[in-house]
């Protein structure tokens, strides 16, 4: 532009206060472009100031253990040996039982906003279901500790044993205390509901048109059209959106550690207290008692770091990849 | 050449489709009618199912909180175990200085990187920081809280406000970014066009033109944060700590509303329980009116469309 125009310019005379304007306006141009670009870079520089000092706590757990730390059970502040592996446990059986029961109840709702849905049902119902990612999470460990746990200790938990007589079956063995794996994925999965089914709405909002025309042209029911012309079309931008709750399920900690019992065992049976790797720092943290307690507390950090890394980048790069192919909306 | 064979593909791949349909009414119409009704109807029922905890969650803290919370509650502290009543003042102020602190720390950073962002759209570096931003928001909170208690609180040897809110800033700034990112790009390019054209410079068009237009969204979208960072507990357990007496400073131990609520609810005691539940409810319903709020301030903005 400006080299097209500068013959121009220099053709004719032009008053001596417009250069000295330019030249002080592109002096603040690039403080203000050094500035937004100083502020950005804050973003990236965090993110590895974290990954590193709590890499660098953690260091003399990890150089203690070895690999051991995330296979070990043994978790014995006294004696200062660590094994983290029921946390780690704790976490992935939470974090997927919330998927397995959040994930069709997710998809489900989103299909329902997205293709059937009269106005007036979708804006206030979808604005409930957003609501749910609002709520904090020591709400939901109140109402989780106070009214889930009774409520599943009192019914769930005898109408397994009693009267569907799988008391014995390896998954609903042991006492019934209430706080458990169970309650732990129950209240994981009211929470990562909001986040997968606004991730399958916009994936859906995505499919093109022309792609639902297509199968009802030839013949599909409207259901055979989400099955087999809409919901393929968006798969990638689904799992992004289920591996997105993963990341948000592995990661919560106040409402899982009023729920989950806190108890360092290895245990099968989903009515068993557990641990996550999340609230095992939340319990333990602030009464850490020894260098190697808190560097053990602090290793569990930077797996949690390293975990919920690259299952957000992969789920981002999922939803990213959906959204691009969707035709840029 | 390549979009011809992709619609080759997608031609043939309907074309099968179409062979399976035919196949299949095989089956009865009507069978695949009944089908397709029975899941349009399962649908719905998600929906009511994912309706229910909202609605469940909303009575029960009405029904057991709402008789705990009066003006004590808002205007004293908390009462030692054994005597009922008191309140959270110093919890709810602790909350506001911590919120206070995130912000002074959080907003330039979040609003500036946003900027950024919005301007920069195509480079490889924005591509890049937009990433890591979404990353950072997807960090467990827990994660922030030891970062910044090795970070703040174990050189100094004490727990500290300035703690608990520098991690409540960290949660705070990619949340603030983003929203600035796609409020400055709702505002037409013709008004930065109008501003340039004008003779405004560059960074006075950013700031006094595209910024100003775009600040009621950002508002909207600031406070939403602020109602996120303000209901946070797990970054403040060994930060700020909590506190039982009186205290504005940031260089002290403070107590927070979320906190107070967890050490009430894992307590044994039913009076600190129905502490908890009114606790509870106040955070609630300030969460929930800021969302609703946020949500009739952007939807009545012409051209924001996003439902």
């Amino acid at each position: 532009m400006s080299e097209e125009t500068a013959p121009f310019i220099a053709s004719r005379p032009t008053p001596a206060v417009v250069p000295a304007q330019i030249e002080g306006a592109s002096y603040g141009d690039r403080i203000y472009r050094w500035a937004t670009l100083g502020f950005a870079l804050v973003i990236p520089s965090l993110l590895l100031l974290i990954g590193v000092e709590v890499f660098r706590a953690g260091w003399p757990a990890f150089k203690a253990f070895g690999f051991s730390f995330f296979t070990s059970s043994a978790w014995d502040p006294v004696n200062g040996s660590f094994g983290a592996a029921p946390a780690v446990f704790g976490t992935i059986v939470s974090s997927i039982l919330a998927l397995i029961i959040a994930t069709p109840l997710a998809v489900g709702v989103a299909i329902f906003l997205s293709e059937f849905a009269p106005n007036w049902i979708r804006q206030p119902v979808a604005f409930f279901v957003d609501l749910l990612a609002a709520i904090p999470s020591v709400v939901y460990g109140l109402w989780g500790v106070l009214v889930l746990v009774p409520f599943i200790r009192a019914n769930v938990m005898p109408f397994v044993k009693d009267t569907l007589h799988l008391g014995d079956f390896p998954l609903f063995t042991g006492a019934a205390y209430g706080p458990s794996m169970f309650a732990a994925g129950c209240i994981l999965a009211i929470m990562v509901l909001p986040y997968i089914s606004a991730v399958t709405r916009e994936v859906l909002r995505a499919v093109p048109r022309s792609q639902r025309e297509a199968a009802l042209a030839l013949g599909a029911t409207r259901w055979e059209m989400i099955w087999d012309a809409v919901l393929p079309y968006a798969r990638s931008g689904i799992v992004g959106g289920v591996i997105l709750g993963l990341g948000r399920a592995i990661g919560e900690t106040m409402a899982v550690t009023m729920v989950i019992g806190n108890r360092h065992e290895l245990s099968a049976s989903l009515f068993q207290p557990g641990y996550t790797m999340a609230s095992l720092i939340a319990n333990e943290f602030a009464e850490a008692t020894g260098d190697l307690h808190v560097s053990a507390l602090m290793a569990v950090g930077a797996g949690l770091f390293l975990v919920t890394v690259i299952v957000n980048a992969i789920a981002r790069w999922l939803v990213w990849r959906t959204a691009r192919v969707g035709g840029g909306t | 050449m390549t979009t011809q064979s992709f619609t080759t593909q997608r031609r043939a791949a309907w074309r099968s489709y179409r062979e399976q349909l035919a196949k299949s009414t095989a089956r009865t119409l009507s069978r695949r009618r009944l089908v397709s009704q029975i899941m349009i109807a399962l649908t719905f029922v998600a929906a009511l199912v994912a309706v229910l905890p909202l609605t469940l969650i909303t009575w029960h803290l009405l029904r057991q909180g709402a008789s705990s919370i009066n003006r004590d509650f808002f205007l004293h502290m908390p009462k030692p175990t054994g005597d009922a009543g008191g309140g959270m003042a110093n919890a709810i102020v602790g909350t506001g200085v911590l919120v206070l602190i995130a912000s002074v720390v959080g907003l330039p950073v979040g609003i500036f990187a946003g900027l950024y962002l919005a301007e920069q759209r195509g480079a490889r570096l924005a591509t890049g920081v937009r990433f890591l931003s979404d990353v950072l928001n997807g960090l467990p909170s827990i994660v922030l809280g030891i970062f910044a208690w090795g970070l703040l609180v174990r050189p100094f040897k004490h727990f500290s406000a300035l703690a608990g809110g520098m991690a409540l800033a960290a949660m705070m700034i990619p949340l603030v970014t983003r929203t600035t990112e796609e409020m400055i790009r709702l505002v037409p390019v013709s008004m930065r066009e109008a501003a340039l054209a004008l003779g405004y410079t560059k960074w006075r068009t950013s700031l006094g033109i595209v910024l100003r237009t775009a600040m009621p969204g950002i508002v909207t979208g600031v406070l939403l944060a602020v109602a996120r960072i303000a209901g946070e507990t797990a970054p403040l357990i060994f930060t700020a700590f909590g506190n039982n007496f009186w205290s504005v400073s940031p260089f002290k131990p403070i107590a927070a509303l979320p906190m107070q609520i967890y050490y009430y609810a894992t307590s044994p005691y039913d009076d600190w329980h129905a502490q908890a539940w009114a606790g509870a409810l106040v955070l609630l319903g300030l969460v929930l009116v800021i969302s609703v709020a946020a949500r009739f301030a952007t939807r009545s903005r012409a051209g924001l469309g996003s439902d």
